[in-house]
């Protein structure tokens, strides 16, 4: 899961419902697994399948007309459940990037430790991006990180989006915290020597 | 600036990165068998040790079974995830309260009761309900998997400060208004996003008044609004409730303790990011009718109609009263139902069950109704044989069940059919929550009770 993350030109998969929380992005029964594989294929389990397993037509996940690397949803994205299963099952399913005007706290943090980059836009920006995607399936869109630009192709309009420095060096270089955090295990017994 | 929040983050940061996040110091870290595999599995390949493995405590709870505990666990994916979490305690040497044990239960609520979450903590779990253990006065939220592993190996994790809110609850409540209603209320008045990005401290008279099972519950649901977590500010309620439990500080230990306890308090020039007001004579007994928790109304009242609703939220408003079954602008009060469930970190501890069998008491469950009552640990199961809950509740036609997450999130047997609905003490209304196709409606054990003797939603006030 650790791919190096840099530039991204994609077209995008749309899902322009707001507080889409954890329960639908993977449901509870398939959180019973020990490894990190396949969630991929649960993504959305509920919406995408019918009870029988066969596949929901109306789901955008299964509309041919729809296909990349970018999600882009509405307000409120990943609210619920902290289940790091929800991320395992985007990154698992390809996803690369996340657009949304909204994120609840855990799930944008899960889905940075597992190298897929949320991007948080204006609600016009978004408004405008289902638009163009609406208009035209293959139209494009750019997710600059080294310079923390978002652009859609069709209109040309970008918008500027937040990332620490750091969770930004570690997204480019492929680092993850725990690393990190080894390095520093000397600072934390100085912490515990001087709160004892 | 001088929140009590601040003061304990900020004893806590071990450092803080150039342009990044904080490193925060964690005194606790709970494990349960479902968001705990993978961070086990991270460390074995990093071939790391925990580097503090006293400070964590793990706790089978979301799959375990309600009954026959004694007996190996039928689903065999539930059972492998259960046995892994058990080899995982042994392989690393951590402290495991082991499912059909006196010291078993559901890890938010066996925290507190053990007296393993104290003020002024830091306490994460890879659960968002994490903030539960805020009612202690500890600054206590939930956290992915792989914040797990950073913890596991280095008892802190990276962390951007959370913002922080004071909510004021005044006044007081009304008979057969809880502490599940008041944080019903908040989340329909802040949405399951008005918190996001901040700390919550609860306050207020209503607060103070309320019992550490009514605050544990108001915390509990602190994630609901979208906050990082909840917290009340510890007082005597609280040094009462922790002294003599098994793993409180003892002698001159608790004395030491008891003493820094007591400056945990916001300062009176602190400063909040955001305050807002509340009085307790607006809130009733409330409902869910949608399918997030924010989706809420007093028991009386009707759905919103489709004019109130923003244009932008309309598509979502209809996916999920479809879903629900409901029709905008109907009155929900004399609905038939035909599941409740009592129990869930949220509304499984002592003063729940107490409240139940206060209201089912020489009456009979409803016919049309299958009830589920899991208590949140052994303890609470012990308490309520103790004070004869059982025998009441058991007259009225409803039997205790065995301690877990149970029908909460449907990890266990205990799923609710497709289309049904059901009026649960839990947190979440979200599709399929219950299991796939369930339709829940979040209340207080008052209107739970009321519901399972009546059959249908019914105001606790009318009984």
């Amino acid at each position: 899961m650790k791919q190096k993350f840099n530039v991204i030109t994609s077209t995008c998969i749309p899902l322009p419902l707001e507080n889409v929380d954890t329960d639908q992005i993977i449901p509870a029964r398939f959180l019973k697994a020990t490894d990190k594989e396949g969630f991929g294929d649960n993504l959305f389990r509920d919406w995408r399948y019918n009870k029988d397993g066969s596949i929901k037509k109306d789901f955008v996940l299964n509309d041919p007309r729809y296909s990349g690397v970018i999600l882009v949803a509405g307000k409120n994205f990943g609210s619920g459940s902290s289940r790091e299963h929800a991320a395992w099952a985007i990154a698992g399913y390809g996803f690369r990037v996340v657009i949304s005007s909204f994120f609840a706290d855990i799930h944008k943090n899960n889905e940075l430790n597992n190298f897929v980059l949320p991007v948080v836009v204006s609600e016009g920006f978004l408004q405008e991006l289902f638009d163009s995607i609406n208009e035209d399936n293959k139209m494009e869109v750019k997710v600059d990180l080294p310079n923390q630009v978002v652009t859609n192709l069709k209109t040309g309009k970008s918008e500027r989006f937040e990332i620490n420095g750091y969770k930004k060096h570690c997204l480019m270089n492929g680092l993850d915290d725990v690393d990190f955090l080894v390095e520093n295990r000397d600072k934390v017994e100085s912490w515990e020597n001087a709160n004892k | 600036m001088n929140t009590l929040f601040d003061k304990i983050w900020d004893k806590h940061v071990v450092q803080t990165i150039k342009d990044g996040p904080t490193q925060l110091y964690i005194d606790r870290l709970y494990c349960h068998e479902v968001t705990s595999p993978q961070a086990f599995a991270g460390m074995r390949a990093r071939g790391l040790e925990c580097f503090r493995s006293d400070k964590i405590y793990c706790m089978p709870d979301h799959n375990t079974p309600t009954h026959d505990q004694d007996k190996p666990v039928e689903d065999p994916i539930s059972r492998k995830q259960l046995d892994t979490l058990d080899k995982n305690c042994d392989d690393f040497g951590l402290k495991e309260f082991k499912m059909n044990t006196k010291d078993n239960g559901i890890i938010h609520v066996v925290g507190p009761e053990k007296g393993l979450s104290l003020p002024g903590m830091t306490i994460v779990c890879g659960d968002s309900h994490t903030s539960t253990h805020g009612a202690m006065g500890a600054v206590a939220f939930g956290i992915g998997t792989s914040e797990v592993e950073m913890v596991m190996a280095s008892q802190c994790i990276l962390q951007q400060k959370p913002k922080s809110m004071r909510i004021n609850i005044n006044g007081k409540l009304s008979p057969n208004v809880v502490a599940k209603d008041v944080a019903l209320y908040l989340m329909s008045k802040l949405t399951t996003s008005g918190a996001t990005g901040y700390f919550v401290e609860y306050s207020g008279h209503v607060v103070r008044d309320m019992s550490m099972e009514g605050r544990l519950t108001l915390c509990n649901l602190s994630i609901e609004m979208g906050a990082r977590g909840g917290f009340v500010a510890p007082d005597e309620k609280t040094f009462e409730y922790i002294k003599g439990r098994e793993y409180a500080p003892k002698g001159e230990e608790w004395d030491k303790s008891l003493a820094y306890w007591k400056t945990l308090k916001s300062g009176d020039d602190a400063i909040f990011d955001k305050e807002l007001n509340f009085n307790a004579s607006d809130i009733a007994p409330r409902i869910t009718y949608g399918t997030n928790p924010g989706m809420g109304i007093a028991i009386d009242e009707t759905i919103p109609t489709l004019d109130t609703i923003d244009e932008k939220e309309q598509a979502s408003f209809m996916k999920s009263l479809d879903y629900m079954g409901f029709a905008p602008g109907e009155k929900l009060l004399g609905h038939a139902i035909d599941y409740v469930f009592l129990g869930a970190c949220t509304n499984g501890r002592i003063e729940d069950f107490r409240a139940f069998a206060n209201i089912v008491k020489g009456k009979k469950k409803a016919d049309n109704v299958t009830a589920w009552l899991v208590p949140g640990s052994w303890l609470v199961d012990k308490q309520i044989r103790e004070e004869g809950i059982d025998k009441i509740v058991e007259a009225a036609g409803f039997e205790i069940r065995q301690p877990g997450c149970s029908a909460c999130l449907a990890m266990n047997d205990d799923k609710i059919p497709a289309g049904k609905y059901s009026v649960s003490t839990s947190n979440r209304n979200f599709e399929g929550r219950q299991g796939p196709g369930s339709r829940t409606i979040l209340a207080s054990p008052l209107i739970a009770a009321a519901a399972a003797i009546t059959g249908k939603i019914t105001d606790p006030r009318t009984l």
